[in-house]
């Protein structure tokens, strides 16, 4: 296969990672952050919790496995990302760090206070990782200051990178952030609009009403904001040339990230797909249809993010101190032979994976209340 | 860049045996909890469901630690060792990402259901779950030793000078790289031999105290008689990675061993010494005669290389790859040379020697004499440390054996010897610590034995770590180790009360502290 057209196809996977990661990850850390709000007695938080419980730890091998991929596929990417956004990345695994021991170890002890303290730290476990997922992408756009040298060793521009971390709030970086954590808590609101009754159902359903109307807003003020941030424009780029970054010449313009919109019209569906997605599931979850809606909130994530995705494309890590050092997917990626190899790998095990997750929440489905919980409160968390 | 560099591999070292605390006693115990289940399945014995569950807690309460520090080693590369994941990110990242979709997803999709499915499916799909998650534990394993096993022994890779780092040649190669394989078998074995200690010295403790003894005699059999061939396994095993490590990494081995000049053949084997990395001889040494010889070629024809053999050999590889970069500066300036880059490629098996002169000067060209004897030098690790380190995994190992040998031999027979024997309960509750010092000594042993590489003569460790300021690893080695810290004593104290309380915890009403109250 042509080396440009499995490029191609490996930027398309690991989008669809990002998407899976949101869509199966989100909606459990919107139930995490949103359980404590919307459980106000301990068997209702539990019956939230348990909503998730066997299925969060599967969800976050999304993020492990997008991890892996972005190595394999991307190396450049993987080092330049994760050494050059250090702070921010410790920040995120430090926070999910919180999840595994809250959600297994919450229930195992009587004690009110134990209990309430973790339903916190679920909290935080649930809610900063979202939130700094946007910002980093946020940052992405806004372009990262990073350079190579001659051996293609990296090297960090950022004038203070140890506090350099409080930088990375810049307005636009944190508007990102929020239309992340919000649409997080939209989508983990709908689940658990879907997977609870009564009292609680009322409140999730509120939830899901307010983060989704604000996952919209922010949404379309970032799509404004877009004009007037600087994009990058490549020339010379070869989509058949080596991985090799230095090849090419890139000019900062502002409103560049919109180019592919001008350039490609129907590339505007992406984000058409961000705002009907989550409007279908604000419509659908008001009129009780949960599970139509938990669709529709996953599909408007996924223009979302695909939105950022497709603004910056080709570029995937564009660098504000040195622009032609900036990681684009076709000069980026690892060799033709590798991503032959992981492609093959991708498409024997994905639907393999898909299948059996489908068939785990087919045998736990249905409605989890705070009676349900009483009965099993050795077995459950 | 040197403090840098030893910041990196410390928090490596750290997050990485932190993490070791938890994946040996998943690898066994997922296996032990399916035996328990279909033991349960096939009797319909409800004590066994109850095994199941119980020990099923205490694997959950290790497991959900095992899940969190899985994440740091995940991405450390990248944080923390970015020129390395760029060097060889082309054939590690394989592994890793192949470990995600095809082992990872299994585990975790079904170590949910393991847990929260019991009411919702039949016994025997409840069993199949259980069996998913044993599965997709041991083949994480796999693919995370034939990542480390290319550490050790990187086959099936080329150098390509245009992208400046190692490209995948064979993929067959990586995967059955017999040094992964080797590893990987012993790394499992000693997981099981982990878990099989853990139950049975849990299970000791409630026949001292003569707690739920149906239950407890039963899991002490189950972990003597698997424990037995586990470490009949892991000591198998261990033999052949001698086997591999001293043809993939003599210098390794010479340091394990403390052979400073060559053993000729039938070669002794060191029993104690005292190994002086200055002098670069030992102190005093107990040989047994014709040992080593059979130890590493089965046979009593094999020498021994010793690590001054090495470094003169390494001294001339050092030359070599020096010629090799010196091509390679050039063609860097001068990436339009085709001829040149295929000379590169052609002389490139010693480059990575050639990177080891980067340590004492940048002017490659003009590396003095002096230089290069010291590159050669620092090939071979120091010795004292992987000498005792080594032989700690190895006597713990034998006691092992001991250990469930004595424990299935009490478990002959309908007369549950074992049980009026105290002192061996004790000894078998007091050796629980004991499996995870002897798998950090191995992994020691494997890790450290490597230096001064990450890839074993391709890539030497003081380039492989990211450009990041000291500040900011001092700073996140504080964060992992309060986080860690705390973690640890949570856990920890979580799995002493639950072990303690034994199987009353599951709520059933039929067990000792529950018949009380």
């Amino acid at each position: 296969m042509e080396y440009a057209i499995l490029k191609l196809i490996w930027w398309v996977l690991v989008a669809v990672l990002m998407i899976g990661l949101m869509v199966m990850d989100g909606h459990d850390m919107g139930v995490g952050a949103l359980s404590p709000f919307i459980g106000k007695t301990d068997s209702e938080r539990r019956a939230a919790i348990n909503s998730v419980a066997p299925h969060w730890d599967g969800n976050q091998v999304w993020f492990i496995t997008g991890g892996g991929a972005v190595f394999a596929a991307w190396p450049l990417v993987y080092a330049t990302s994760f050494s050059i956004l250090y702070i921010a990345i410790l920040a995120v695994l430090w926070t999910l760090f919180l999840r595994a021991p809250a959600f297994d170890y919450r229930s195992k002890i009587e004690n009110p206070g134990w209990r309430t303290t973790w339903d916190w730290v679920l909290f935080v476990g649930s809610a900063v990782p979202p939130l700094l997922f946007g910002v980093a992408v946020g940052n992405v756009l806004l372009g990262v200051p990073f350079h190579f040298d001659n051996d293609m060793r990296l090297v960090s521009d950022a004038a203070n990178p140890l506090f350099g971390f409080l930088g990375l709030l810049s307005p636009f970086a944190l508007l990102c952030g929020l239309v992340s954590l919000c649409m997080t808590l939209a989508h983990g609101g709908v689940y658990l609009t879907l997977r609870t009754e009564g009292v609680m159902q009322v409140r999730a359903k509120k939830a899901a009403k307010i983060f989704s109307i604000l996952a919209i807003v922010l949404f379309a003020i970032g799509g404004l904001m877009v004009g007037h941030i600087n994009g990058y424009v490549a020339t010379n780029l070869d989509p058949n040339g080596p991985s090799d970054p230095l090849l090419k010449t890139v000019e900062i313009v502002q409103g560049g990230w919109l180019h592919n919109y001008q350039q490609y019209p129907l590339t505007m569906l992406v984000p058409a797909l961000g705002f009907i997605g989550l409007i279908m599931s604000l419509i659908l979850n008001a009129k009780g249809k949960s599970g139509f809606a938990f669709i529709f909130s996953g599909i408007g994530m996924a223009g979302i993010i695909l939105t950022a995705g497709i603004s910056m494309f080709p570029f995937i890590m564009p660098s504000s101190s040195s622009p032609s050092s900036s990681l684009t997917a076709w000069d980026a990626t690892s060799s033709q032979h590798t991503l032959l190899l992981m492609l093959v790998a991708a498409l024997i095990f994905t639907p393999i994976v898909l299948t059996y997750t489908s068939w785990v929440y087919r045998i736990m489905r249905g409605k989890l209340t705070a009676a349900k919980i009483e009965e099993n409160s050795k077995s459950m968390y | 860049m040197d403090t840098l560099v030893d910041l990196s591999r410390l928090q490596f070292a750290v997050t990485a045996m932190y993490h070791f605390i938890f994946v040996p006693l998943t690898l066994g115990m997922t296996w032990l909890l399916v035996i328990m289940e279909t033991i349960y399945v096939m009797t319909g014995k409800e004590i066994y469901k109850d095994m199941t569950k119980f020990w099923g807690k205490l694997f959950g309460i290790n497991f959900a630690i095992g899940v969190t520090t899985g994440l740091t080693m995940e991405f450390q590369f990248g944080t923390n060792w970015a020129y390395y994941s760029h060097y060889v990110g082309d054939i590690f990242g394989v592994p890793l990402a192949i470990e995600g979709l095809m082992a990872f997803f299994l585990e975790s999709t079904f170590i949910g259901m393991f847990f929260f499915a019991w009411d919702r499916v039949s016994k025997k799909q409840h069993l199949l779950f259980t069996i998913l998650v044993a599965i997709g534990s041991n083949l994480s394993a796999l693919w995370i030793l034939v990542a480390n096993g290319w550490m050790q022994n990187p086959v099936g890779t080329v150098f390509n000078p245009v992208t400046m780092r190692m490209e995948l040649d064979s993929f067959y190669s990586v995967l059955f790289n017999p040094v992964g394989q080797a590893k990987f078998f012993h790394t499992v074995c000693a997981g099981y031999v982990t878990a099989s200690v853990f139950v049975l010295g849990i299970s000791s403790y409630y026949l001292l105290k003569k707690q739920d003894l149906p239950f407890a005699r039963r899991s002490f059999k189950i972990a003597a008689i698997f424990g037995l061939f586990a470490t009949i396994a892991v000591i198998i095993m261990g033999d052949e990675s001698g086997l591999q490590v001293y043809k993939a990494q003599p210098s390794k081995l010479a340091a394990i061993e403390g052979v400073w000049e060559t053993e000729p053949a039938p070669a002794p084997w060191s029993l104690l010494a005292l190994p002086d990395q200055e002098k670069r001889s030992n102190d005093f040494n107990i040989k047994i005669p014709y040992v080593g010889s059979l130890i590493l070629h089965h046979d009593l024809q094999g020498s021994v290389k010793g690590v001054e053999e090495i470094v003169a050999e390494n001294k001339q590889k050092i030359v070599n790859g020096q010629k090799t970069l010196i091509m390679l500066e050039e063609f860097r300036k001068n990436p339009h040379n085709q001829v040149l880059a295929q000379q590169i490629q052609a002389d490139s098996a010693d480059l990575g020697y050639g990177l080891l002169l980067k340590k004492y000067t940048s002017d490659i060209a003009n590396a003095t004499p002096e230089m290069i004897d010291e590159a050669a030098k620092s090939t071979v690790p120091h010795v004292l440390p992987l000498y005792y380190s080594f032989r700690l995994m190895v006597f713990l190992g034998a006691s092992f054996f001991l250990l469930f040998a004595l424990a299935t031999w009490f478990s002959m027979g309908k007369k549950n010897l074992f049980e009026s024997k105290s002192w061996f309960l004790k000894w078998s509750l007091f050796w629980i610590p004991t499996p995870w010092i002897a798998c950090w000594s191995g992994w020691f042993v494997a890790e450290y034995g490597r230096q001064p590489w990450t890839i074993f003569g391709i890539l030497p460790t003081h380039l492989s770590a990211s450009s990041l300021t000291s500040g900011e690893l001092i700073f996140s080695l504080t964060g992992f180790v309060v986080i860690y810290t705390l973690l640890a004593i949570i856990e920890i104290w979580l799995m002493v009360k639950y072990s303690k309380l034994g199987p009353s915890s599951l709520g059933t009403g039929k067990y000792h502290f529950e018949r009380q109250a």
